[in-house]
C-alpha cells in the first residue's frame, strides 16, 4: 500500500489539473492547470525510477562490492523527468506570453468573453 | 565513391540537424540583409532536401537503416537514441520537404511586408526540424520530444500575426489542446517504460504482451495522435489554427499534423501489431472504432464546411474530413490486419490512404496557397465579400480550379487515384463506409463550385478594380504544387509502385522493422 501512494497522488494530480483545464473561466488558472497536470506525469516518472536495493549510477561514489553494472539503477526516468521538465518551462512561458498578449487586445481574461472565432 | 556512403550513412542525422542548425543562424543571417537571409533559408531547406533525397535512394534499395547517436559498443539497447529510417519514414519526409520548400518559396512575398521576419524563418525551419524528426526516430521518448517542439513552434507561428485577438485565440487553444495530449503521451511512454524497461519502438514492439496497460498506453496514443491529426471529436482547433495562421506557414503546419498521423500509423501498424496477433477480437473493436470516428470526421468536416463564410476556415473544415479518409483506411487495415482472406482489402486500403496522405498535403496545400493570394491582393477574408476575381487573377482562378478538382476526387487529378483505391477497398469490407465516402466526396465538389462562384466568377465589384495578380514567388509556390497534382493524377501507378507500396509493405510487416534494429546493432 505504502508503495502505492506516489501512484495515487500522479492519478489525483492528474484529475486536478483536467478539472481546472476545463471547469475554469479565468486563463491563468487554465495554465496553472496544466501545470499541475505536468507535475503529475513527472511525478509518475520519478516514482518509475526507483528500484529497490538499487545503487544510483555515479561511478566515483559506488559502495563496496558493488556488482557493476547489473546492480546500479538505469537513470533514463530520470533524463526523461529532466527534458520534460525543461520542454514544460519552455511552454509555460509560451502560454503565459499569449496570456499577456489576449489580455492586451480583449481586456479580459474570462474564456466566455474571449469568443471572436465563431463556431 | 567512398564519401557518398559516407554521406548517406550519416544523412539520418543530418537531416535533422541542418534545419535545426538553419533555424539558429537565420536571425545571425539576417543582420545582413533581408534577400541573404531569405536565401539561406531556401538553401539550408534544399540542403535537407538533398540528403532527403539520397536517404531515400539507398532505403528503397537496401531496406531500413539505423542511426545509432553515441554508445556505438554497449551491449543495452534501452540508453541509446537511434534514428531508424525505412520506406514509410523516408516518404513522411519527403512529403514535409515539398511543403517545407514551397512554404519558404512562397513566403518570399507573401511575408514581405511584415516585421520580424528573423523569427518568422527561424520558427518554421524549427517546425520543420521537428517534423522531420517525428518521422525518423526510432525512439518514443525522442518522438514526444519532437512532437513538443513542433507543438511550440507552430503555435507561436499560428500566433505570428500578434496584433489579431483571434490569432492569439487560436493559438491558446491550440498549445492548451496539444500539451496537454504531449502529457498523456509521456504517460503513456512512462507506463511502457515501467513494464519493459525500454523506450525502443522496435524492442517494444517485439516484447510486448497487450496487457491492461498497454491498453491504456494505446488508447492514449491513438487519442491524443488522433486530437493531434484532427479526428472528431477532437477537431475544433484544427480550422481555427488552420484558418488564422498566416497561409504560407499553414502548409507546413499541414505537415506537422501528417506527422501526428504517421505517429498514428506507427503505433498501431509496428509497435502493437505483434500484440494484435495473439488478441484478434480487440484488434478489430479498435478498427471498427477507428472506422466509426472516421465516418463521422469525414460528414461533419463536410457539414461544417458548407455553412462557413470565411474562406481559410471552410478550408480548415474541408482539411478535417480529408484527414476522415486516412483514418478510415487505418481502421480498415487493423480491421483486415491478421485475417488472411481480407489481408489484399486492408493492403488497398493502406495504399489508398499512405498515398492519400501526400495528395491530402499538395490539394489543400493548394487550395490554402490560393486562399492566401485572394487575401494578399484583396485584404479580404470572407466570401460574402469576393466576387469577380478571375478578372483580375487568371493564374490563381486556374490554381484554385485545379486544388479543387483534386480535393473533391475529380478523374484526371491526383485525389481521384487515392480516393477510387479507398472506396474500392471499403465497398468490401462494408458498402455503406463507401457510400458514406463517395457521398461526401461530391458535396465536398458542391461545396467548392459554390466557393469558386462566388470568389472568382459573377459580376465586376468596384472595389477590385486595381486588384493585381500576386507576385512571382507566390504564383511559382502554387505552380509547384499544382504539377505535382498533375503529374500524380496522370501516373499514378509509378507513385504507388515506387512510393507507396514500400511504405505499406513495411506497416503490414513489423518483423522488417524489428529486425532491423535487434539484429543489425
Amino acid at each position: 500500500m505504502i508503495y502505492n501512494i506516489p501512484f495515487i497522488a500522479v492519478v489525483a494530480m492528474i484529475f486536478i489539473g483536467l478539472y481546472a483545464v476545463v471547469f475554469r473561466r479565468n486563463l491563468i488558472k487554465m495554465v496553472i492547470g496544466i501545470t499541475i497536470i505536468e507535475c503529475g506525469v513527472n511525478l509518475f516518472l520519478i516514482t518509475l525510477g526507483y528500484r529497490e536495493g538499487g545503487v544510483a549510477p555515479i561511478y566515483t561514489s559506488l559502495p563496496e562490492g558493488t556488482q557493476y553494472p547489473s546492480e546500479m539503477v538505469l537513470p533514463v526516468p530520470q533524463a526523461l523527468t529532466l527534458t520534460s521538465i525543461v520542454i514544460g518551462v519552455a511552454v509555460l512561458a509560451l502560454m503565459l506570453s499569449l496570456v499577456m498578449h489576449i489580455y492586451k487586445q480583449y481586456g479580459t481574461l474570462d474564456v466566455r468573453k474571449i469568443r471572436r472565432l465563431k463556431e | 565513391m567512398n564519401w557518398l556512403a559516407e554521406i548517406i550513412k550519416h544523412s539520418p542525422a543530418l537531416i535533422v540537424a541542418v534545419p535545426l542548425l538553419g533555424a539558429f543562424l537565420t536571425p545571425l543571417v539576417g543582420m545582413i540583409n533581408e534577400k541573404v537571409r531569405n536565401i539561406f533559408a531556401l538553401v539550408m531547406i534544399s540542403i535537407t532536401g538533398f540528403f532527403i533525397a539520397l536517404l531515400a535512394s539507398d532505403v528503397y534499395a537496401n531496406g531500413p537503416r539505423i542511426y545509432v547517436f553515441g554508445a556505438q559498443n554497449l551491449a543495452l539497447p534501452v540508453v541509446r537514441i537511434l534514428f531508424e529510417v525505412d520506406s514509410l519514414s523516408i516518404f513522411m519526409a519527403i512529403v514535409t520537404f515539398i511543403l517545407a520548400f514551397v512554404a519558404l518559396v512562397y513566403s518570399w512575398s507573401f511575408m514581405k511586408e511584415n516585421d520580424g521576419l528573423d523569427k518568422y524563418y527561424t520558427l518554421v525551419l524549427l517546425l520543420v526540424t521537428s517534423t522531420l524528426g517525428m518521422e525518423l526516430t526510432g525512439d518514443i521518448f525522442n518522438f514526444f520530444v519532437f512532437l513538443e517542439i513542433s507543438c511550440i513552434s507552430s503555435c507561436a507561428l499560428i500566433a505570428f500575426w500578434v496584433h489579431k485577438g483571434e490569432a492569439l485565440e487560436a493559438a491558446f487553444k491550440y498549445i492548451v489542446i496539444s500539451s496537454i495530449g504531449a502529457l498523456f503521451v509521456l504517460f503513456a511512454i512512462g507506463i511502457f517504460y515501467a513494464q519493459y524497461n525500454a523506450l525502443n519502438i522496435a524492442t517494444l514492439a517485439n516484447v510486448i504482451q497487450f496487457t491492461f496497460l498497454d491498453k491504456i498506453a494505446l488508447v492514449l496514443l491513438v487519442v491524443v495522435l488522433g486530437m493531434k491529426a484532427g479526428l472528431v471529436p477532437m477537431h475544433m482547433w484544427l480550422p481555427d489554427s488552420y484558418g488564422q495562421a498566416p497561409p504560407s506557414v499553414t502548409i507546413v503546419i499541414i505537415g506537422a499534423t501528417q506527422a501526428s498521423l504517421y505517429g498514428v500509423f506507427r503505433m498501431c501498424f509496428t509497435l502493437y501489431s505483434g500484440a494484435f496477433k495473439n488478441v484478434v477480437i480487440s484488434e478489430s473493436t479498435i478498427g471498427l472504432i477507428i472506422i466509426m470516428l472516421a465516418i463521422l470526421t469525414i460528414l461533419i468536416g463536410v457539414l461544417m464546411a458548407l455553412i462557413q463564410t470565411d474562406f481559410r476556415r471552410l478550408i480548415g473544415f474541408v482539411a478535417v474530413a480529408e484527414i476522415g479518409y486516412i483514418f478510415l483506411t487505418i481502421g480498415v487495415g487493423l480491421v483486415t490486419l491478421h485475417d488472411p482472406n481480407m489481408i489484399t482489402v486492408g493492403k488497398t486500403a493502406m495504399n489508398g490512404g499512405i498515398f492519400h496522405i501526400i495528395n491530402d498535403c499538395l490539394d489543400i496545400g493548394l487550395l490554402f496557397l490560393s486562399a492566401g493570394a485572394i487575401y494578399y491582393a484583396t485584404k479580404e477574408t470572407s466570401l460574402n465579400e469576393m466576387g469577380g476575381l478571375a478578372r483580375n487573377m487568371k493564374y490563381t482562378t486556374i490554381f484554385f480550379l485545379i486544388g479543387l478538382l483534386a480535393v473533391s476526387g475529380i478523374p484526371p487529378m491526383n485525389g481521384f487515384a487515392s480516393k477510387l483505391l479507398i472506396y474500392q477497398s471499403t465497398y468490401q469490407l462494408n458498402p455503406i463506409i463507401s457510400i458514406v465516402a463517395i457521398l461526401a466526396s461530391i458535396m465536398l465538389l458542391a461545396i467548392f463550385v459554390k466557393v469558386f462562384y462566388s470568389a472568382f466568377l459573377g459580376p465586376k465589384i468596384s472595389k477590385f478594380e486595381n486588384v493585381k495578380e500576386v507576385p512571382k514567388s507566390m504564383l511559382i509556390g502554387m505552380g509547384v504544387f499544382a504539377c505535382i497534382i498533375i503529374f500524380f493524377g496522370l501516373f499514378p501507378n509509378i507513385v504507388i509502385h515506387h512510393l507507396v507500396e514500400p511504405a505499406v509493405n513495411v506497416l503490414m510487416n513489423n518483423a522488417q522493422y524489428i529486425s532491423a534494429v535487434l539484429g543489425g546493432v
